[in-house]
């Protein structure tokens, strides 16, 4: 395993993404409440891109009539069918032993640390005095 | 059931030039906004369409119009970058679904306006007529791959009877397609006129599931919710082909050729099987049908994939497949929206060349001879 410096932290939005290659992999990275996760840019249900997904809450129901939202923000809902995955595992709700996506180990470091060491910069000059999204392949 | 896939795609899941080019029978394009049927429509019927818009058979409001499960009940990532409603731009059309996926030709479906559904017989046939010049100018002219329908509402007999002919003159529409919710089931004498000249014309009739009738979408009522509503796409169109093979159309017109699209396949063994089983016992109660219904299916009927169903067992769908006959199956994605199947990992469950041919392509060429 690798470890690839994807993007700055500036750079993905709060509630956006960015995708990324990394070792031939397309890969997507989402913002979410301050927090970084990285899947595969492929449903597996029939391989919608997850970049245009909905990033959803999860929203759970008692009994009929009563509604609960959760985690707002942390349900990916895939851009076709509406499948949804929790973005910190790549589980789906409705079988996570079965169906998953692919989810990469994330960290968000500071520039002046990754100097240290053995990372690969995808795209762009890294400056130490910025923070970055690493992405471990 | 899908298993996580964490590689690149392979060579054969990518289409190219060497690889099978695709039919597909189920492609819908959209009005970017009324205003593209100015060119097409009378004055007398823009103008009824600005002050009025259409009339519905609908007994409740806000049962027809979007969002369902997803604005425009389409893809998130359909969305025109250039604007308007996904299904409007043509060139992002052709990027994002003909040329990837290798699309020989594609069926265009219109849903715009309920354009079936419309009380006024008379504003509905003038919406059609725009609609069906506006596929020809907007889309198959531009792009030779997109074949047209002529799209009809058959409670009007005379006025689609009237469509027909001056579409067929022009000589491009590949099928003529009519409501599987009209006033009345599709086997009755009424709609026969419709078939006939079908029939003479030697063109398919295309029966798109949805639109608004004014009857429930279900045989028990009214649903809750979307997602059984949804359901009733199968029985609805179920309910159609028992009225068309038990009121006799296939004996009566025995060229005739139905589609039936986007109901999927699942739901057609149980009810042929049904079929047939009643026929044994009820023959004298329709002594005009001289075969038994599965046979008439078998020779009229073809079926277009999308939805597909996706048992949790591989091979349920590939016994229903083999039921249903690989022979009446037609490829269809549905593009654009919410529920469109990809052809590359719709099926799943596996196919020899030989079946992926027919499906994905040869059984439309043949259906609609091109
Ligand atoms: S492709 Fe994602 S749910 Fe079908």
């Amino acid at each position: 395993m690798a470890r690839h410096i994807v993007a700055s932290t500036s750079e993905i939005p709060p509630g956006g993404n960015k995708v990324v290659d990394v070792a031939g992999r397309d890969i997507v990275v989402f913002h979410v409440n301050g927090e970084f996760f990285a899947l595969l840019n492929r449903c597996p249900h029939e391989g919608a891109p997850l970049e245009k997904a909905a990033c959803v809450a999860r929203l759970t129901s008692p009994e009929p009539g009563i509604y609960q939202r959760s985690r707002v923000g942390e349900m990916l809902r895939c851009p076709w069918h509406g499948w949804e995955f929790d973005m910190r595992n790549g589980q789906s709700w409705f079988d996570p032993k079965r169906v998953k996506i692919r989810s990469y180990p994330v960290a968000v470091e500071r520039g002046e640390e990754l100097q240290k060491g053995l990372y690969v910069a995808e795209t762009f000059p890294v400056h130490v005095e910025d923070s970055y999204v690493i992405v471990e392949v | 059931m899908s298993e996580v896939i964490d590689r690149p795609l392979r060579e054969d899941e990518k289409p190219a030039a060497s690889r099978l080019r695709i039919v597909d029978c189920d492609v819908h394009p959209s009005l970017h906004s009324f205003d593209d049927l100015n060119e097409f429509l009378p004055k007398r019927w823009q103008q009824h369409l600005k002050e009025y818009g259409s009339h519905l058979r609908t007994p409740y409001l806000f049962t027809t119009p979007y969002p369902r499960s997803s604005p425009l009940i389409a893809r998130r990532d359909a969305w025109p970058p250039t604007g308007g409603p996904p299904g409007s731009d043509l060139a992002f059309m052709q990027k994002q679904h003909l040329d990837p996926l290798d699309v020989e030709f594609g069926i265009l479906q219109v849903l715009d306006l309920f354009i079936f559904s419309q009380q006024n017989l008379e504003f509905g046939a003038a919406i059609q007529r725009a609609i069906n010049d506006w596929q020809l100018a907007l889309w198959s002219h531009r792009d030779p791959r997109l074949k047209a329908s002529i799209l009809v509402g058959q409670d009007g007999v005379d006025l689609a009877i009237a469509e027909i002919e001056r579409c067929a003159k022009i000589g491009e529409y590949v099928q003529i397609n009519v409501s599987p919710r009209a006033n009345e089931p599709l086997g009755r004498r009424r709609y026969w006129p419709i078939y006939e000249r079908a029939q003479e014309l030697d063109l398919p009739l295309g029966i798109h599931v949805g639109g608004y009738g004014g009857h429930a979408p279900t045989g028990g009522g009214w649903p809750s919710y979307y997602v059984e509503e949804h359901q009733s796409n199968a029985h609805t169109i179920a309910a159609q082909l028992a009225s068309l093979v038990i009121e006799g159309v296939p004996e009566r017109f025995p060229k005739l050729k139905f589609v039936f699209i986007e109901g999927g396949f699942g739901w057609i063994p149980s009810a042929v099987w049904r079929m047939d089983q009643h026929f044994e016992r009820f023959r004298s109660e329709v002594p005009h049908l001289k075969r038994k219904p599965s046979e008439y299916v078998r020779e009229h009927f073809w079926f277009t994939t999308q939805p597909i169903d996706e048992p949790d067992e591989a091979r349920h769908l590939r016994s229903l497949i083999e039921w249903v006959g690989i022979d009446r199956l037609l490829f269809s994605s549905d593009y654009p929206h919410w529920d469109f199947d990809d052809p590359r990992f719709a099926f799943k469950t596996p196919l020899t060349d030989a079946e992926r041919r027919k499906i994905f392509s040869t059984n439309a060429r043949a259906v609609y001879k091109f």
